[in-house]
């Protein structure tokens, strides 16, 4: 009943828009309007564009000054503060030739709106005109993509050797980091037939780099150090996207990609900066990866100190450690230095095999 | 409410029409005049209906996942009737079908809507009415391009009814997930209707193109030389161009995906697990796909547009009653970017894991495609100055494109270059970004288009006060839809969002995000004021005239219902560019382009007097250009 009732109400509503629109038109018909050059309305729609230009600026550069802060995101990276200058220095040139060229087309608009008085002026072209609009804009252009290539080309060189290594691998849907134990500080190889359920980084474990690899659930990084991520993926595109660092990198199956960066922000001095004592760093994905992509976070902590980062590492247990049952795996001459460096007690199960190889 | 017909005149022009139907049926029947037809008119037709009803489609898809973002508590309930099981118990859309909204949104939108729906119709009507030709170069090549489309458009609508949904994995189908089922249901049948849906509507561009190209550089009419030429059809020819060179790239891509999927192939697939396996495909490249999608895709973008670009270049002309400011530099301009718009794809690609010094070539690249544009944008705005502007409600959406095309084509600039596009990249900034200047814009130019040559499609005129409202709600609503997306953009919100609620970081913009929404179904009950006026103009608008604009091109000069061969009589000779608006000393403010100078010695330039001598003269139209 209540649906029927609505169904007839729009019904009837339709109907006298309808008749509303029939009457307008006969009485425009009765009238005989249809001579006219231009309706009245004329004059109207360019009031209408005034209004619109003076209304949209001011919005516009009302909402820009007063959420400036609900917009911009505190910047956390080295490189950070150099994308965002450029992305601001970009914002002031194209808003000032924005407005310029927006006031100028509602203005005329406005002002060049039909007088039957009046004739159009025939002017077809202008040499200089059309030259100082394709030379002006070319200069500004060069400038910036002048400044452009030399941040992305810093941004995109090689790491340092000193650089932190960590691997980000992408699923349906979580990230795993991998980190390099504190005693080698090299990640093992890595192949994706040996992915398996526990094994979920496909570790190779015929590589000695890979037996103090350890895994987290949570980025750490250090504050005021280099970071390389190596990054990969399991099984479809994902992207790494660290906001507050301005790092974003496409995760694909089939290659590593990178990402240098250094944090100069701590998690504890975001959140003394933005008063937010529960202030986390967060990574998202921005690659449309299935059902699951808008949950796909990953948490992140910035150590005060590389010394820090460096306490924390050695804190954590080795992945090997965890899973012991893939010693197996390890060839037989390597099992004992395996077993050293991931920390697992010599007098385990394996002992004896090991004391065996090594005679 | 049909009864109070007391309109006299059309009940007229009710009986002329029915005149003209008789006239018509000596020609042919029913079905090789509207279904089968070859010419070239009722093809276009054909295009634009097919065209809005898609475009419909896709707005309402947008509105269904806008429900989701602007109010993401919201029972949806209601909507179970429709969509059946893609509501969840909860009451709430189901994740994997809103990536599929997403996704047909871009594809409906892009290739079936401003694709098809603008290129189509409008390349078809007005290609020989302004060149003035009798019909397509090949009337049976372009009916078979328009039955292509309409296969290809029953095909992707039957994926919108599988069980496991339609293509979900974006409009830009990165495989592995367009690839693997296993990694999204979308990837199953429906990935597949997707890829067969494609490879039919390649053909039909192809088959357009051809047939545009070739009536372009064969058929126009005496007098009609290149630099005579209105910028629509220029624009119309560069676009057939580079749909040419580029959908077979495309088509390229979309076979070797095919492979991939169902011949154990591996072009794009290497080192996958998934589902508890690990597959054997090894040596493919993800990234090689994309190289091939963007090499059509952003040549697309230009597909999109420049026929709205042509369009209302002659729209503001003619209600600016001035000629177009800098003929030679839109042409030029229109030529410029169309050469740049091959070499500036990996611009989507710069954080894909591609080589960065590519990115360093590419940013240089695709930042220069910022200065014919601004070309362009000074020269709509400098035809505007000192002219006698009338507000028809196509010169009103010409303004808006005009305002689109500034506001989105500047947000291009950031996004072009490689450093600033890294935080920027899939974010809600790229978002507004392209759906200003290549949605919003392009979308403008083709309803600008319809109100414009309405008269000529249908021999009556659309209603200029439903027209007028039509405007202002979708002009104002567009801006509020897509202008807050750059703030949410630069707060860093990924795009392909089901919700961002798991994110602290992206937890604020509640409220932008619920007016953005309620401005998109506004903006789209607003486009219902428009199909309304469209239909009931077919049938009861004013009869038109001629000539209603008083404007200058060629298809002007048919009668009120051109017949098949558009010009009873014999095809009007040209003498003069399309742009003689307001010339000084002459009698009317126009003066089209059939009128040879001899009969204007009031308002000729010196140089076009000396032409007078040569109009006597037969000269073969196209001879000039073998």
């Amino acid at each position: 009943m209540m649906t029927f009732l609505i169904v007839a109400a729009v019904v009837l509503v339709i109907a006298i828009l309808y008749l509303i629109f029939r009457i307008g038109n006969l009485v425009g018909v009765v009238k005989g309007k249809e001579g006219d050059a231009v309706s009245a309305m004329n004059n109207t729609n360019a009031w209408l564009f005034m209004l619109f230009l003076v209304a949209g600026l001011s919005v516009f550069f009302w909402y820009s000054f007063t959420y400036f802060a609900d917009y911009t995101l505190p910047v956390a990276s080295e490189h950070g503060v150099v994308t965002d200058g450029l992305f601001w220095t970009t914002m002031w040139i194209t808003v000032g030739s924005f407005t310029i060229i927006f006031i100028g087309l509602f203005w005329f608009t406005f002002k060049y709106r039909y007088d039957k008085n009046r004739k159009a002026s025939f002017f077809a072209d202008n040499h200089y005109l059309e030259l100082t609009w394709t030379i002006v804009p070319a200069i500004v252009l060069t400038l910036l993509i002048f400044k452009g290539l030399t941040a992305w080309t810093d941004i995109t060189g090689p790491a340092k050797d000193d650089a932190v290594v960590i691997e980000l691998v992408a699923q349906q849907f979580a990230w795993t980091s991998r980190y390099p134990g504190v005693k080698d500080g090299q990640l093992g190889k890595n192949n994706y037939q040996m992915i398996d359920a526990a094994n979920e980084f496909g570790i190779d474990l015929s590589d000695k780099n890979s037996f103090d690899d350890f895994k987290s659930l949570e980025l750490h990084l250090p504050k005021g150090r280099e970071v390389l991520l190596k990054i990969r993926a399991k099984d479809v595109l994902h992207s790494v996207f660290l906001p507050h660092f301005r790092v974003k990198m496409d995760a694909v199956p089939g290659i590593h990609t990178t990402f240098k960066f250094t944090p100069t922000k701590s998690t504890n001095d975001m959140r003394a900066e933005t008063g937010n004592s529960n202030f986390n760093y967060e990574m998202a994905c921005t690659e449309i990866c299935g059902k699951g992509h808008f949950s796909m976070k990953f948490p992140v902590y910035v150590h005060d100190s590389y010394e820090d980062y460096v306490a924390w590492m050695t804190q954590q247990e080795s992945w090997l450690k965890q899973n012991p049952d893939y010693l197996k795996r390890v060839p037989a001459e390597l099992r004992e230095v395996a077993m050293i460096k991931a920390g697992l007690p010599l007098e385990s199960v394996a002992a004896p095999q090991v004391t065996q190889t090594s005679n | 409410m049909a009864t109070i017909d007391i309109d006299i005149k059309s009940a007229q022009s009710h009986d002329s029409h029915e005149h003209d139907h008789e006239h018509e049926h000596h020609e042919g029947n029913f079905w090789t005049n509207y279904i089968f037809s070859q010419d070239h008119k009722v093809i276009a037709k054909q295009f634009l209906i097919t065209g809005m009803f898609w475009a419909l489609i896709g707005g309402v898809l947008s509105v269904i996942f806008r429900l989701q973002l602007g109010f993401p508590e919201a029972n949806l309930e209601w909507l179970r009737p429709v969509l059946g099981g893609w509501i969840t118990p909860e009451g709430k859309i189901d994740a994997e079908f809103y990536l599929a909204l997403v996704t047909m949104h871009g594809t409906i939108m892009v290739f079936f809507v401003l694709t098809a729906g603008l290129s189509g119709t409008f390349s078809n009507f007005l290609i020989p009415l302004q060149i003035g030709a009798r019909d397509m170069a090949s009337g049976f090549m372009n009916m078979l391009s328009y039955w292509f489309f309409f296969l290809s458009s029953v095909v992707m609508l039957s994926s919108l009814f599988l069980s496991t949904g339609p293509a979900g994995g974006g409009w830009t189908v990165y495989p592995p997930l367009s690839a693997l089922p296993q990694a999204i249901q979308g990837s199953g049948l429906g990935m597949t209707l997707w890829l067969v849906s494609m490879a039919l509507f390649i053909v039909s561009t192809l088959l357009g193109g051809i047939n545009y190209i070739t009536t372009i550089i064969n058929m126009r009419t005496q007098g009609m030389s290149f630099t005579k030429m209105p910028l629509t059809v220029w624009a119309f020819f560069f676009t057939a161009i580079i749909g040419l060179l580029s959908f077979p790239v495309l088509f390229g891509a979309a076979l070797l995906l095919i492979f991939d999927r169902s011949f154990g192939t591996s072009f794009f697939l290497s080192d996958i697990y998934i589902g508890g396996e690990a597959l054997p495909n090894v040596g493919g490249s993800p990234i090689l796909f994309q190289h091939l999608f963007w090499f059509l895709g952003h040549p697309e973008v230009y597909i999109v547009l420049l026929p709205a670009l042509g369009i209302t270049s002659e729209i503001i002309a003619t209600n600016s009653r001035k000629p177009i400011f800098g003929y030679k530099a839109m042409v030029g301009s229109m030529l410029f970017i169309a050469i740049l718009s091959f070499v500036v794809w990996a611009h989507h690609m710069f954080v894909t894991g591609m080589n960065p010094f590519l990115g360093s070539i590419f940013t240089l690249l695709t930042l220069i495609i910022a200065v014919p544009s601004a070309v362009k944008i000074f020269n709509y705005v400098t035809t505007l100055w000192r002219g006698n502007i009338k507000f028809t409600a196509a010169m009103l959406f010409s303004i808006g494109l005009v305002s689109f095309f500034l506001t989105g084509g500047i947000t291009g600039i950031f996004l072009g270059n490689s450093a600033v596009d890294i935080q920027l990249h899939d974010t809600y900034f790229v978002v507004a970004h392209f759906h200003l200047v290549m949605g919003s814009a392009s979308f403008f130019g083709m309803i600008a288009g319809v109100y414009h040559w309405f008269p000529k499609m249908f021999g009556r005129m659309m209603d200029e006060r439903l027209g007028t409202i039509h405007f202002w709600l979708t002009f104002v609503g567009v801006y509020l839809v897509f202008f807050p997306m750059h703030y949410i953009g630069i707060a860093g919100f990924p795009r392909r969002y089901y919700s961002w609620t798991s994110f602290e970081t992206f937890s604020g913009f509640a409220d932008l995000n619920m007016l953005v929404s309620v401005a998109a179904i506004l903006t789209l009950s607003a486009q219902f004021l428009f199909l309304f006026n469209f239909i009931y103009s077919i049938f009861r608008g004013r009869l038109a005239p001629a000539n209603p604009w008083n404007s200058n091109t060629l298809e002007w000069t048919t009668p009120r219902f051109p017949q098949h061969g558009n010009w009873p009589g014999a095809i009007p000779t040209v003498y003069r560019w399309p742009y003689d608006y307001s010339k000084p000393g002459a009698k009317e403010d126009f003066i089209p382009q059939h009128i040879p100078y001899s009969e204007t010695p009031e308002s000729n330039l010196p140089h076009e007097n000396e032409q007078i001598k040569l109009e006597g003269v037969v000269v073969k139209p196209s001879s000039g250009h073998h």
